[in-house]
């Protein structure tokens, strides 16, 4: 492990991945402050950038956007009660009343320090786990990895669906329907190309990932009148008074992030779980856990309640990394991106990553907590410049979200055909989006499509068309009782609900 | 049953998985494949019948939140211009060349949507575009087709 730290450290401290490190944080930071537009788009945004570098340097640019999306969420969530990103929404229950109580530049600093922790912390983990489930993963078998891309989806489907579990299964089926378009991987046999000549090798994946984020977020901008520059604007005016913690404030923190941490990253290597649900379950979980005088305060500004949010949701970040690294198998919507970004680059994520690609499986690790620290130092102070970098009208912002995602096809195909699918694609997500449809699970769907079909060929083949490869092996069945029981338990909420 | 928009999609979803299994039931397969386990269209098979079966629950089961869409405050006049935009763009950039249809692109985008600041779309237009080029092209070495600037002889 030693020798593998020193090969992420000396790739992630070149001259260039630092620079990248902080571009990326930089950028991050901006889109995430923008509410509505969260991780997926600014990474989706980067892409076209990461063509020019080798896969190291363009995953450490994105995750370095990832990070800064979700810092640049808690600014808006603090300062305007308008989180940018869904796992910053609990960071708003104690961050805005503090704000309001004159302790803006406090709540942020206290944001800050527990992003910093909960992500070094989980950084810590993965530094650990990573390269042990890369080895328990090596016995994985293809019935396992089929089980597994199941539960992952339909995980997302569940924790995603903001109560519309069968609308999010619905994108599922069409995620995977889009990856089925072109030539059979084995057979070369090609299907639903309707003899059209551009679509033989498939719908690219930057083209799906631009179309249903950053251009239907631009269009949906639009067709709502939404102004996401105006909450940027406000910030840029509010006086953030003084950013330092106090030593009782400090000793609150210092119980609340190590179990916020924890809390934080094992939800995130769930598959589909992420930021969102370990930000609430961190924040329930605290206000349980301190005394009744502490207990009071949650809601009207308490520093327990800001911290355990802060921490949990960065630490949900790294630990979302570790099915993608381990597995090949992305967790959330935002690494399926990521994942894609990868399979572009000719790198196949999953267990032997470790072993073939060290640099990269390394490199990545290392880079998280460099970008941690470049969040402390460098976003902290600047954000009320940053906002004003971001009060650019939204007569500007939209046009260079189309330009970018256009440019983002075009330099990779040079091709009409692709850049009028992506504008049908835009618009029917735009659309779908009016009524709620959620897109991550159509992006995880589109990633895994491949891998899922691969999967189950071997394991039908093997099985002679029997589908008992489904409860052979114990793994198998245990990943699917669990995705039964995901679908269960959502269901059963739901009737609770009513 | 209720009728809204969200029972209306998937309606239309499920007229979309029918007609995606039957294109999937039609995909020629090799003769020595026609009854191996797993053949081209197994798996677009059961994706056609997970697509009835998804949108065929939410079309039958009683909807717990009805999503109402105001239409009356969407702009769909400018997203259309927006979308026929970029249509044309799309339609030009290969023949025109990358510059002059972004620099154009953006251009009139920023007009579409109601921005008069005359200066301040052209600095966000040609002179960003061509910084723009010039970090993929210059320094990231990745190749924009241009045939206008290869016309003109500033790109080679």
């Amino acid at each position: 492990m030693i020798e593998g730290i020193l090969i992420g450290l000396t790739t992630a401290l070149t001259f260039q991945n630092i620079l990248m490190v902080m571009v990326g944080c930089f950028f991050g930071t901006i889109i995430g402050m923008l509410p509505g537009l969260g991780p997926m788009t600014a990474i989706a945004l980067m892409i076209p950038i990461t063509y020019g570098f080798d896969p190291a340097t363009g995953l450490i640019l994105m995750a370095g956007v990832y990070y800064g999306a979700v810092f640049g969420g808690s600014t808006s969530s603090i300062l305007l009660n308008a989180p940018g990103v869904p796992g910053t929404v609990a960071t708003s229950f104690d961050g805005y009343p503090m704000a309001q109580q004159g302790k803006a530049g406090k709540a942020l600093a206290i944001a800050a320090w527990s992003s910093f922790a909960g992500g070094t912390l989980s950084a810590i983990y993965l530094l650990f786990m990573a390269p042990s489930l890369s080895k328990v993963s090596l016995s994985f078998r293809s019935p396992d990895y089929f089980a597994l891309m199941i539960l992952g989806l339909t995980a997302i489907a569940a924790f995603s669906s903001k109560g519309q579990f069968l609308k999010a299964m619905m994108m599922v089926v069409l995620g995977l329907m889009l990856a089925s378009v072109g030539q059979d991987s084995l057979s070369d046999i090609t299907r639903f190309t309707f003899n059209n000549m551009n679509l033989t090798d498939g719908i690219s994946f930057v083209l799906v990932v631009m179309a249903t984020f950053a251009m239907s977020e631009a269009l949906t901008i639009i067709l709502k009148k939404n102004d996401p520059t105006s909450a940027a604007k406000q910030v840029s005016l509010t006086e953030l008074g003084s950013i330092k913690i106090n030593k009782e404030e400090r000793t609150k923190m210092y119980k609340t992030i190590p179990r916020s941490s924890i809390i934080g990253f094992l939800i995130g290597v769930l598959p589909g779980a992420g930021a969102t649900i370990a930000s609430f379950l961190a924040y329930g979980m605290e206000r349980n856990i301190v005394n009744d005088e502490e207990k009071e305060k949650f809601g009207k500004g308490s520093v327990n309640g800001l911290s355990a949010p802060e921490t949990a949701n960065n630490a949900a970040c790294s630990g979302s990394f570790v099915p993608m690294l381990t597995l090949g198998i992305p967790g959330s919507g935002t690494t399926a991106v990521m994942l894609g970004a990868l399979l572009g680059f000719g790198v196949q994520p999953g267990p032997r990553l470790y072993m073939t690609n060290p640099e990269i499986f390394w490199s990545i690790i290392m880079s998280m907590y460099i970008g941690m620290v470049i969040l402390l130092i460098l976003n902290l102070p600047l954000i009320p410049y940053i906002a004003r970098i971001l009060a650019v009208p939204k007569n500007y912002l939209i046009p260079l979200i189309l330009f970018f995602s256009i440019t983002g096809i075009y330099v990779m195909s040079f091709n009409n055909f692709d850049i009028y699918l992506m504008i049908g694609i835009a618009v029917v997500a735009t659309f779908l989006r009016l009524y709620d449809f959620p897109m991550p699970p159509l992006i995880l769907a589109f990633v895994l499509g491949g891998l899922m079909e691969e999967n189950l060929r071997r394991s039908l083949l093997l099985s002679n068309g029997s589908w008992e490869f489904l409860w052979d092996r114990t793994l198998t069945l245990c990943i699917l009782l669990t995705t039964i029981l995901i679908v269960v338990w959502h269901f059963y909420k739901t009737i609770i609900k009513k | 049953m209720n009728i809204n928009t969200t029972k209306v999609i998937s309606l239309l979803f499920f007229i979309f998985s029918a007609f995606y299994l039957y294109t999937a039931y039609q995909i020629q397969v090799f003769a020595f494949d026609e009854n191996a386990p797993f053949n081209a269209r197994t798996f677009p098979i059961y994706l056609g019948y997970a697509g009835l079966f998804f949108s065929g629950l939410k079309v039958i089961l009683p909807e717990p939140n009805t999503i109402k869409v105001q239409h009356k405050n969407l702009e769909y006049k400018k997203t259309g211009i927006l979308i026929l935009i970029a249509i044309i763009y799309g339609a030009t950039i290969l023949k025109v060349g990358y510059f002059l249809t972004t620099s154009l692109f953006l251009f009139s985008s920023y007009y579409f949507l109601g921005e008069r600041r005359w200066v301040l779309m052209f600095l966000l237009s040609f002179p960003f575009v061509a910084a723009f080029m010039y970090l993929l092209h210059g320094i990231l070495d990745i190749y924009l087709r241009d045939p206008f600037l290869q016309s003109i002889g500033v790109m080679g």
